[in-house]
């Protein structure tokens, strides 16, 4: 058997860590470039709102925060995500109903990408500094944390029950109408937080979110195709080319 | 003649699984370090807390 053949965990586990600090690394490429500006727009109107820097001095001083910090954060968070993808990958590849590994492989990442960075986005957008009450930061970690579970439970949901139907219509409609109705109840029972102070600027308040929103889901579609592409040896894409 | 896959995952083994488990728990603390430690686990104080900040803000958690 060649040795690209063997199977393991291990190979998978690496790639999955690999493509993942790759993610984590362009993904904060894009939040220096598109969302650093806004949030020290917020950082301003703080400091404008306290009268002056002033105080003592920080920790880490902002242009630490907005490079190294940057991309250790984006980089670390990459690794850690990367390693559970291929993790899950190795588990659950076995169920899902393709033939091809780049499919599961992008399936998988989109379903993270869904479960896990669009359902608590609109759940709890992000809010840039300036912003958010630091009582009651323990129930919104708590929140945040219960919307990526039920984000998860929401897709996993719609993939059962789009198997319950035959016809492809049906199985896009059953698996919507699940998504939807676990996606409903969780917002619902949620708790909701309204911390934005009245007068900040409401464009600032968009940009950073959006800018948020798109550093995560470059990191997930980069994860998933870098993995996906990390798995598929150039002999079998040949191998599928020619066939 | 079959297509072979590419990297064939491993069966699923009691052995298998539990060095997932272990591999994942991993895996969910260094995101914990990432996204809401303030120096329990990395012992540093506000530090790496503080360092992270700019990033946590744009992985979308929840800060302040």
């Amino acid at each position: 058997m060649p040795l690209s053949n063997r199977p393991g965990y291990l190979p998978l586990l690496l790639r999955g860590l690999l493509a993942g600090l790759a993610a984590g690394l362009l993904a904060g490429g894009f939040a220096y470039l598109a969302g650093e500006p806004h949030i020290n727009a917020a950082i301003a109107i703080e400091e404008a709102a306290s009268g002056g820097a002033g105080g003592e001095a920080p920790l880490v001083e902002r242009d630490i925060q907005s490079t190294v910090g940057l991309f250790l954060a984006t980089g670390l968070y990459g690794v850690a995500l990367g390693g559970i993808l291929a993790t899950a990958y190795t588990l659950l590849r076995r169920h899902l109903r393709t033939g091809s590994d780049t499919q599961a492989a992008l399936g998988l990442a989109a379903a993270a990408l869904t479960g896990i960075v669009v359902v608590p986005f609109l759940k709890y957008p992000p809010n840039p500094p300036a912003v958010g009450n630091p009582d009651t930061i323990d129930q919104r970690t708590a929140a945040y944390l219960a919307v990526l579970a039920l984000g998860l439970v929401a897709v996993w949901a719609a993939v059962l029950a789009a198997r319950t139907q035959s016809h492809q219509w049906r199985r896009a409609a059953a698996g919507t109408a699940a998504f939807l109705v676990v996606v409903g109840i969780a917002y619902t029972l949620l708790p909701t937080f309204h911390e934005v102070p009245a007068d900040f600027p409401a464009t600032l308040l968009w940009d950073f979110r959006i800018s948020s929103l798109g550093t995560q889901a470059i990191l997930w579609t980069a994860l998933g195709i870098g993995f996906a592409g990390l798995i598929t040896p150039a002999r079998q894409k040949a191998t599928v080319t020619a066939a | 003649m079959p297509k072979a896959q590419a990297l064939t995952t491993p069966a699923v083994s009691g052995k298998l699984l539990a060095t997932a488990a272990g591999f994942t728990g991993l895996m969910l603390l260094l995101a914990y370090l990432v996204a809401f430690d303030q120096g329990a686990l990395s012992q540093s104080g506000m530090y790496l807390h503080e360092l992270m900040h700019d990033g946590r803000h744009l992985l979308g958690v929840p800060c302040h």
